[in-house]
């Protein structure tokens, strides 16, 4: 064989970059899918302002804000009588009951949502991909106490276990992610890749695999897993949405440790007795807007995932 | 026959029962005899042919000689550079050396290959696992392999996913798979009767190509005859998990002796509108072994049945001269 393009040819590229070339070329298929979706793309656009938002905190407190004034947990404005203040051009959204800048506890939270949601849904979805392909793949005893342990986490009331556990113990932004991610119900998402895996363990690859003389770690991650992967994206995606929620509920009842979040700001609005008070909506409006609008970004991007991982949704 | 030096693979009263209702809890209560007591011995460099319907149990066999599945009953010896090895028992990293020498190509062209995979990951996997070679070393095999099945040129096809291959390429791909860490033993579980008749000849001509050129036994499992008296310098004839006629193609396709083989053969249409065949009939259709009785397997529909067949256990297989055998009371 002389003509076969050999390493030692001179149009020879390296194995990696073909390899990123092709995954390029995926990002790009799937990217164009996507983008035939509007929802999806709004969904996207709401995600990437928030993201800009997150991001322009530190860098508006370092330069313009007064970090006395618009510190986001021991700011106070002292130029103004009386708090809370409606909105004005040195407090574009007002000040709360304890004076501090409304706007910019809004900005400062974002990143503890996005950290706290993006933990959470990896752990959910690192231990469902886990459980689905090894229950799938294994069957049997493996398949049947995976399963019950699924089905355990599918009853717990994870909400009110989240209360005790936020009463026994300190619970900072961390510990919850991971006690979101891992009781929030990995449940169904689990139930879901296990049944995809089911339909990837019986396809001849597989056993072509093991003639080859793979075991059972080269299986389930070179050929189950990647299989898995993009409906394990798309339920990271709905994860997402319940943690924020979720920590939402838990800081409204003053439960967590955390310096500020949404849910807190809606919990000093609550203490304070503003809740009710309409003329007091700066208050109220911001934080539940925001846990709204990005809770409902992570669902739109999901849904207009969903049609590109699974082609039986796409009109075509 | 005599124990000879020849002898590739020698399969010995393999069986292999499939347990039905059987749970965690719960004991099976019959059970399905896939294979029972097949002897089969193919010589090196010999393209033996496993024909029969459905269900006979043609493809457990096949993964029963690729440890696919693990064999209930019997022996099935290698014959490798340390001599011969029972391979029916292996475990761990014995294994997964004798994994090198046995590799099967599937019927599927189109399930067969992961689909997120590229044809070279696809191509180098059985050299990855076993640890073969450097990265440039695998991807010039591959290379060189995809070449030889006709892929090329094989740049063009490195990088490719299996959705953007047809199914004689895909197929072609599956070959050079089989053959990347040169096995001595294929197992070809029906590799062209998923592919359109126009390429399958090439494939088969390509197949028979590679055995000259690498050495390689093949067992071929089909239900074509056409295909097995193409490919195969012998027949084995499989009925209910047993062997019931083997021999050289010619002699069995000419003169059949089983009454399974000369039913089997009157099903093949003849391209010749005024030929007339006197029909053979049997009764019934293919039933589940499932706990079968201890007699002929084909009792039931043989129209040569009789006493002696139904008072008797399954008949061995005798020899009827020049190596063609077959197992029935009645020759």
């Amino acid at each position: 064989m002389s003509t076969i393009s050999s390493p030692v040819d001179a149009t020879y590229i390296p194995l990696w970059r073909v390899r990123l070339r092709l995954f390029w070329r995926a990002v790009k298929t799937n990217w164009a899918m996507f983008a035939e979706n509007p929802i999806g793309l709004f969904g996207l656009g709401l995600i990437i302002f928030f993201g800009l938002f997150a991001l322009a905190h530190p860098i508006l407190i370092s330069t313009v804000w007064e970090a006395k004034i618009y510190d986001p947990v021991n700011g106070f404005d002292i130029e103004i009588p009386y708090h809370p203040s409606p909105p004005s051009a040195k407090h574009l959204l007002g000040t709360d009951p304890m004076g501090r800048d409304v706007l910019s506890q809004l900005m400062f939270s974002t990143r503890y949502e996005f950290a706290l949601g993006m933990i959470s849904a990896i752990v959910t979805v690192l231990i469902a991909t886990s459980i689905g392909a090894i229950a799938a793949y294994y069957g049997g005893i493996t398949d049947i106490l995976l399963m019950r342990i699924v089905d355990l986490v599918i009853m717990i009331p994870y909400l009110p276990i989240l209360i005790v556990m936020s009463a026994l113990m300190r619970v900072g932004m961390i510990e919850l992610a991971l006690f979101i991610g891992i009781l929030s119900g990995f449940g169904g998402t689990a139930i879901v890749i296990k049944s995809q895996a089911l339909t990837v363990k019986v396809k001849p690859y597989i056993e072509a695999a093991r003639i080859s003389g793979g075991g059972d770690f080269h299986i389930i991650f070179t050929h189950m897993v990647p299989n898995l992967l993009p409906i394990a994206l798309l339920y990271m995606m709905f994860v997402v949405t319940g943690a924020i929620f979720s920590e939402a509920v838990l800081s409204f009842f003053g439960l967590t440790e955390i310096d500020m979040s949404w849910g807190l700001m809606i919990n000093t609005t609550q203490v304070f007795g503003y809740i009710m008070r309409f003329d007091a909506w700066y208050l109220l409006l911001p934080a539940s807007l925001a846990i709204t609008l990005l809770c409902a970004a992570f669902y739109m991007v999901g849904r207009a995932l969903d049609e590109v991982v699974n082609p039986r949704l796409r009109e075509r | 026959m005599t124990q000879d030096n020849n002898t590739l693979v020698d399969v010995q009263n393999l069986s292999k029962l499939f347990p039905i209702g059987q749970g965690v809890f719960k004991q099976a209560e019959s059970f399905v005899h896939a294979v029972s007591g097949v002897n089969l011995k193919i010589k090196r460099g010999e393209s033996v042919g496993l024909v029969g319907e459905s269900g006979c149990g043609k493809t457990t066999t096949g993964k029963l000689l690729t440890r696919l599945i693990d064999p209930s009953e019997g022996n099935i010896f290698l014959d490798t550079d340390e001599g011969r090895v029972d391979i029916a028992h292996m475990r761990g990293k014995e294994m997964k050396i004798f994994r090198r020498r046995v590799q099967m190509i599937f019927q599927d062209p189109y399930e067969s290959m992961n689909p997120r995979l590229t044809i070279y990951d696809t191509v180098a996997e059985p050299l990855n696992v076993q640890g073969i070679g450097t990265v440039a070393e695998r991807e010039a095999r591959v290379s060189d392999l995809l070449e030889t099945v006709g892929l090329t040129p094989a740049s063009s096809f490195l990088f490719r996913y299996p959705h953007e291959l047809s199914g004689g390429q895909r197929q072609r791909v599956a070959i050079a798979r089989a053959l990347v860490i040169n096995p001595d033993f294929v197992v070809a579980d029906e590799p062209t009767s998923m592919l359109d008749v126009s390429v399958r000849t090439g494939v088969m001509h390509l197949m028979q190509d590679l055995a000259d050129r690498f050495g390689v036994t093949y067992l071929y499992i089909t239900h074509d005859l056409a295909v097995a008296r193409y490919m195969c310098d012998r027949i084995a004839v499989m009925y209910l998990g047993k062997i019931v006629e083997i021999g050289n193609t010619e002699d069995v396709l000419q003169h059949p002796k089983h009454p399974y083989t000369k039913a089997l053969l009157s099903a093949v249409p003849v391209p010749d509108p005024t030929y007339t065949r006197e029909p053979i009939l049997i009764k019934g259709g293919i039933s589940r072994p499932v706990d079968p009785e201890p007699r002929c397997r084909f009792y039931d529909r043989c129209p040569l049945a009789d006493k002696i067949c139904e008072g008797n256990d399954h008949p061995p297989l005798e020899d009827q001269g020049g190596g063609h055998l077959a197992a029935c009371y009645h020759i």
